[in-house]
């Protein structure tokens, strides 16, 4: 699917009036490319997958995922991708959306959340779980980030991912401020987002999950985070741990007011 | 793989004795000190990673000048620091063994458009497996429009600093700079975006002449 997209594109770039190409700086081009690409957004499919896992009765209980808390009470979906992460009586612990649905499918379905975070991206509950954080982020869909800072742990989290984002290390010297920390930068013809404030509707933390035209997968924010981090030449951070809990903090708290387009399009 | 906010749930087992006794002494409403937030987010980075491949935790230990430059969140160091960790860096810099310092700028150029490297998909940390990652911040030569920003342009590096032989003692400052530069970028900007190509082992002295070539040789595509 994505190489006939990748090659429309191309073929429309190539055919624009060279008048209209001049003064039309590449990034111009790329978000051209990805409006085209955006009327067929493959995410649809790993939505309408996550719906249907929601509702399905699964796991050594048999249960669905219906009556999991996001946030806004058992069951309601609308509007909680937008407030995540945040604190949760239950576990008394700060969750992001992925950490949550850990949770959710741990008490609820029984499957062990320690198996589904050891397993791969994109393998076996990995492949469900990014389905579900698609319909989940898509019911939010045009709703603007508000992140819940009243409860204590939940502003110690927001001081914590900052200094992860700070954190200088790795083989390179780099921390995720080496490319997010200054606005108006760029690595090759990649725009890069400022995440120390907020970047702009659809920008940034308000972009993911999105689905990935390069190797046709839907990646959540901790896949994203972990890809981050493997190109900050830094180990390997734990699927839902704390690390990635804070930085969606940091970040999703900066966002505030930002429209989430999730789950977007991405090259 | 770390799925459990240790210190979250260190905390949230705290006796009730204790807690009590600690809303009673008032630390229950006060925020954590900057202090204690230092503590707990270098026990987060701790806890939250793992090795994978050639990526081993021990990349997380940091040196002064990371230390220093995580701490700064961005802003300028005290100017004593800042002096400090540029005179350790610049302790390390060592010049080319045979005292060679340009090589060749087609591999130069090769080299300098390779992103490669150290990342815990890559087999091999040895030199030979690593690209410099120029072209992701720096523009370089002019038929390369796919540069990053983050860092300055080079375009033009020799030429603009009047490099017309890079073996006469004329240009020997600005090519012992140069040099430093690439080695230990450190030496000269306590908290410099750039990696620590030399100092680091991210490339070895045949692969950073090779560069100094691109960017000082009066024929590389750089100076045109």
């Amino acid at each position: 699917m994505r190489h006939p997209l990748l090659a429309v594109a191309l073929v429309a770039a190539a055919l624009a009036p060279p008048a209209a190409a001049q003064g039309r700086s590449a990034a111009d081009g790329i978000a051209e490319y990805r409006k085209m690409l955006a009327d067929g957004n493959p995410a649809e499919l790993f939505e309408a997958k996550g719906e249907a896992l929601w509702k399905q009765k699964r796991g050594p209980k048999n249960a669905s995922l219906e009556r999991c808390d996001l946030g806004q009470g058992p069951g309601v979906v609308k509007g909680a991708f937008v407030t995540l992460p945040r604190w949760f009586a239950d576990t008394q612990r700060v969750q992001d959306l992925e950490s949550r649905l850990l949770t959710c499918i741990e008490t609820l379905q029984g499957i062990p959340a320690a198996d589904i975070a050891k397993t791969s991206f994109g393998r076996g509950e990995q492949a469900n779980m990014e389905a579900l954080v698609a319909w989940i982020s898509a019911e939010s869909r045009g709703m603007r980030f508000d992140l819940p800072q009243s409860h204590p742990q939940e502003r110690e989290m927001y001081q914590l991912g900052k200094r992860a984002f700070f954190f200088r290390g790795g083989s390179h010297d780099f921390s995720c401020a080496s490319c997010h920390g200054e606005d108006g930068k760029r690595i090759r013809l990649q725009d890069l987002p400022d995440l120390r404030s907020n970047p702009g509707d659809g920008i940034g933390f308000a972009a993911w999950p999105a689905y990935r035209v390069s190797s046709g997968e839907l990646w959540g924010m901790q896949r994203r985070l972990n890809d981050c981090y493997r190109q900050q030449r830094f180990p390997f951070p734990g699927y839902a741990s704390d690390v990635t809990v804070a930085l969606g903090v940091y970040m999703g708290v900066n966002a505030k007011g930002a429209e989430s387009i999730a789950p977007s399009i991405k090259r | 793989m770390q799925t459990i906010p240790l210190t979250l749930a260190r905390r949230a087992a705290l006796p009730a004795a204790l807690v009590a006794a600690l809303v009673a002494a008032g630390c229950g409403t006060s925020p954590p000190s900057s202090a204690a937030l230092d503590a707990r987010a270098a026990e987060m980075m701790k806890t939250s990673f793992r090795d994978e491949g050639i990526a081993k935790v021990d990349r997380l230990n940091q040196d002064l000048a990371n230390q220093a430059c995580s701490a700064a969140q961005g802003a300028d160091l005290a100017p004593e620091l800042a002096k400090r960790i540029e005179a350790e860096n610049m302790k390390t810099v060592k010049a080319p063994s045979d005292g060679r310092y340009l090589g060749d700028f087609k591999r130069g150029e090769t080299i300098a458009q390779s992103g490669r490297g150290m990342t815990w998909t890559d087999k091999s940390a040895a030199p030979a497996a690593n690209g410099g990652n120029c072209y992701n911040c720096h523009q370089l030569s002019k038929a390369e429009i796919s540069y990053g920003t983050i860092g300055p342009s080079l375009y033009q590096y020799g030429k603009l600093r009047g490099v017309t032989d890079p073996a006469s003692p004329a240009s020997r400052a600005i090519v012992e700079y140069t040099w430093g530069k690439l080695y230990n970028t450190r030496a000269y900007s306590a908290c410099s975006n750039m990696p620590r190509f030399g100092h680091m082992g991210l490339l070895d002295e045949q692969q950073l002449r090779d560069l100094m070539a691109l960017l000082l040789d009066p024929r590389s595509p750089v100076n045109q």
